[in-house]
């Protein structure tokens, strides 16, 4: 009996060993997806460009397309811009969502960087932010035809991510509507 | 030709190490004393070649031999020549070639060093240090051999390195840092070495103790040293941030701190001899774990490594080779014996075994706090992070609890103490340190908050209470002082008990009482903190050997006199065209001011970050203090003992009545 006691820290070991074996085969830097099929929740906002324009999820229109969470402070998304340029160039809407910012810094930056944005809404409170689960900017969603959140990408958006991350599910989603239609 | 030399030498190196984690065995179990003798030439052989090894990868460094892969994703042409360096360990496969060159060193101070201990002990000790370093070498060689070249398209230049590791503290932190982790590896194989041949007795635990005392300490410089860094490099104003590689750091750390007060008791009184043996595998397993969760990438961090999955699977089997051998002979061969020395409540023994258990407890809280979130992961449970509440909420209650024992361990004696004795001692400086700490924060702050009490109250304890211990065993029995009377592991163990106080104080004050404002400062804005005014006077541009910055001018005044400017810069690094935050700090004693640049706002205004750090220079005082304690105590004398008297058992060498740490 005495001699099972010193059998303990090998067992407690082996069970520690087991999770570490596991945690090898995952990725801590994937970020939780809760809304990764739901739908983008609501929301009523004035934007940073339009006066005031009222926007709602409503205006959410396209087969697909990006939210783009973005602010002014954020270092990141000075970096992600000309991305999101070229990518809006391309013929993907892309819907920002200029999160706890400054209404004329944020002005101030799209006529100076250029606007990617088919409207920007003003979440200065950062609610819709909130609703979407946002860790920090930037942070970009992928968006279907039927309003469903395909994908939430935290971080930069570059050629790199676009064609291993986003591209696929486009794929996808295009393969869908013409299933859908058919 | 270099680096295919660099490669080769560590073969040779590899070789040598596989020779001797066989020959000495081979040559104890066929009781051939010359096959034991073996130990020590094939230890050095393989010091020298790793030593080799490692000095061709530095010499490639140094030569801008960008056809070698690590040089080439580490280095530029334009990095300062310290940097080089540095570099050397500033990737993945260097700072393995440096644990590597690290363990082999450690193994050659001991064949060096060992002339006291006898030959077929030490053979077992080498050869199991030997397997350690087989393992730590297949890994180097198999999947992160930094000689590995970039041929036949070599890049004309390199691609730097990381402008966060070009600074002073990064040339001597993981040296420290790795010399520590790297030593618990002697305690380890000792520990092996006395479960192998049943000899866990004081001799056992006299030899393993300077060993440890130095891994230990140089830990300490390591993790102080880590702390310091991220304090002025990182541009957060924090000092510790629970981030899971700091952790990494810590446990090893904390389970080293058990192991030399548990080897202390072995030493002196035969007991606690599982528990000594057990400390000392945890706390290189922990070493181990440490560098599995840093390089594997299981765990989000600040600090990781490149991560790839093949490189934690030989980490993996490495800490599962070593940890379930190693605790597979302990659970077979650790003494069944009791310790033959027996004692009370009131006793030395009891309340280092409390301050043991307190510490192996906070260990146990801070490896879960680390793996709660790959546990969760790996369950399907979802992904949370750890942070700083929870350590606060669990680890200083623990520390606290430990440390109203650390003032009486000293003072009460072995075996058994009078309850009075040291109630008479003690029981005045009780009170006035319950005193002390409830008056503190109103004095210093004006209201009263608990932890500053507590913290206070206990440095006051802790430091009064170890001076009047030193006091009364340098008061000889016929009147008068004499520093010589106690041992000189006593005087280490006052200086890293104080060093340990002096560690709280400056947490408290630091935690407590710092003023912080985030704030947009304009050209000639001048903004107060604390009775500092600080005024911005405008940005210059700077240019460094290997980057361009923006500097900003800060003049500080205090009622109204001028006492210093800051000039905290924004760097681009040229190569990496990484923007680095570097910040302006005055530093006295009392105070840090800290000045860091956020960004830039119209106008030519800047968001600026402005702290007053009461105290924070304690913490890195205080890590010197504990460290120099620790290399007090490993220099004793005792410890230098001649082989002959330690054939059998040693009678104390100094005198019952005196306290040795």
């Amino acid at each position: 009996m005495k001699r099972f006691v010193l059998f303990l820290p090998l067992i407690l070991f082996i069970g520690l060993g087991a999770f570490l074996y596991k945690g090898l085969f995952l990725n801590p830097k994937a970020m939780p997806s809760a809304l990764e099929g739901q739908p983008v929740p609501q929301f009523k906002l004035l934007t940073v460009t339009q006066g005031d324009r009222v926007v709602t999820k409503a205006d959410l229109v396209g087969d697909y397309y990006l939210l783009n969470v973005w602010a002014t402070w954020c270092a990141a998304c000075k970096a992600e811009h000309p991305y999101l340029l070229d990518i809006a160039r391309s013929g993907v809407p892309i819907y920002g969502i200029n999160y706890k910012d400054d209404l004329d810094a944020a002005s101030q930056w799209l006529s100076h960087y250029k606007d990617p944005y088919q409207f920007s809404a003003f979440d200065v409170n950062g609610q819709l932010g909130l609703n979407l689960g946002v860790y920090g900017a930037p942070e970009t969603f992928l968006v279907d035809h039927q309003g469903i959140i395909r994908l939430r990408y935290a971080g930069v958006v570059d050629t790199r991510s676009w064609k291993v991350k986003f591209m696929p599910l486009i794929e996808d989603i295009k393969r869908e509507m013409a299933e859908s239609k058919a | 030709m270099i680096p295919e030399l660099g490669s080769f030498a560590l073969m040779v190196g590899l070789a040598f190490a596989i020779c001797l984690s066989i020959i000495p065995l081979v040559g104890v179990s066929t009781s051939n004393l010359t096959l034991v003798k073996y130990a020590k030439p094939l230890t050095f052989g393989m010091f020298v070649f790793t030593l080799f090894s490692y000095l061709l990868l530095t010499t490639s460094f140094v030569n801008d031999d960008f056809s070698v892969l690590y040089v080439a994703s580490h280095s530029n042409s334009h990095l300062p020549i310290q940097y080089k360096f540095a570099a050397v360990f500033g990737g993945h496969e260097g700072s393995l070639l440096l644990w590597v060159l690290m363990l082999t060193t450690w193994a050659g101070a001991l064949a060096s060093s060992s002339k006291n201990i006898d030959d077929a002990f030490v053979g077992r000790v080498l050869a199991i240090l030997g397997m350690v370093i087989v393992g730590f070498m297949l890994f180097t060689l198999l999947t992160s051999n930094p000689f590995e070249r970039l041929l036949p398209n070599v890049p004309l230049e390199g691609r730097d390195l990381n402008p966060l590791l070009q600074d002073i503290g990064l040339i001597v932190h993981p040296p420290m840092l790795y010399l520590g982790w790297s030593g618990f590896s002697v305690a380890f194989a000792f520990a092996i070495a006395a479960l192998l041949c049943g000899r866990m007795d004081a001799a056992w635990a006299r030899w393993t103790r300077p060993w440890t005392l130095a891994a230990w300490s140089f830990l300490t410089i390591g993790i102080a040293l880590g702390s310091w860094w991220a304090y002025y490099e990182l541009g957060w104003g924090g000092w510790w941030f629970w981030d899971p590689v700091e952790n990494a750091s810590f446990m090893p750390w904390i389970v080293g701190t058990a192991l030399i007060h548990a080897l202390s008791v072995t030493e002196q009184r035969g007991a606690f001899r599982n528990w000594t043996v057990l400390l000392a595998i945890s706390a290189f397993s922990l070493s181990l774990l440490g560098t599995f969760l840093v390089r594997s990438g299981v765990i989000n961090s600040v600090h990781s490594f490149a991560s790839d999955p093949s490189r934690g699977m030989f980490i993996l089997m490495l800490l599962g080779i070593t940890v379930i051998g190693s605790l597979t002979l302990f659970a077979f061969k650790a003494s069944a014996l009791k310790g033959t020395s027996k004692f009370e409540l009131y006793s030395r023994e009891t309340f280092i075994l409390v301050g043991n258990v307190a510490l192996v407890v906070a260990t146990a809280t801070v490896l879960l706090g680390t793996l709660y979130p790959l546990l969760v992961d790996a369950l399907n449970m979802g992904k949370i992070s750890v942070g700083p509440p929870y350590y606060n909420a669990v680890f200083n209650p623990i520390v606290a609890f430990m440390v109203l024992f650390m003032g009486v361990a000293p003072i009460i004696r072995w075996k058994k103490n009078k309850v009075g004795t040291f109630r008479s001692e003690l029981g005045l400086i009780a009170l006035i340190s319950i005193a002390f700490g409830i008056a503190f924060p109103f004095v210093y702050g004006g209201e009263f908050i608990g932890w500053v009490a507590i913290g206070m109250g206990l440095a006051f304890w802790l430091i009064v209470a170890t001076l009047k211990n030193a006091k009364n065993n340098i008061t000889s029995p016929q009147g008068g002082y004499d520093l010589s009377r106690p041992t000189q592991s006593y005087w280490g163990m006052v200086v890293s008990h104080i060093g340990i106080a002096v560690a709280i104080v400056g947490a408290t004050m630091v935690s407590f009482y710092e003023t912080q404002l985030d704030i947009r400062m304009d050209v000639n804005d001048s903004v107060s903190l604390s009775g500092y005014e600080f005024r911005f006077e405008g940005m210059k541009d700077v240019a460094g050997p290997n980057y361009s910055a923006k500097q900003g001018q800060f003049r500080v005044f205090e009622g109204g006199k001028e006492i210093t400017l800051l000039q905290p810069e924004r760097r681009v690094y040229r190569v990496q065209t990484m923007g680095m935050t570097e910040a302006g700090i005055d530093s006295t004693i009392t105070r840090d001011l800290f000045v860091a640049l956020g960004d830039p706002l119209d106008n030519e205004a800047w968001a600026v970050r402005v702290y007053v750090k009461p105290f924070i220079n304690l913490l890195w005082i205080a890590g010197g203090l504990i460290a120099f304690g620790g290399f007090i105590c490993m220099t004793d004398r005792r410890y230098r003992a001649k082989k002959a008297a330690n054939k059998t058992e040693l009678p104390p060498l100094s005198q019952p009545a005196v306290s040795n740490a």
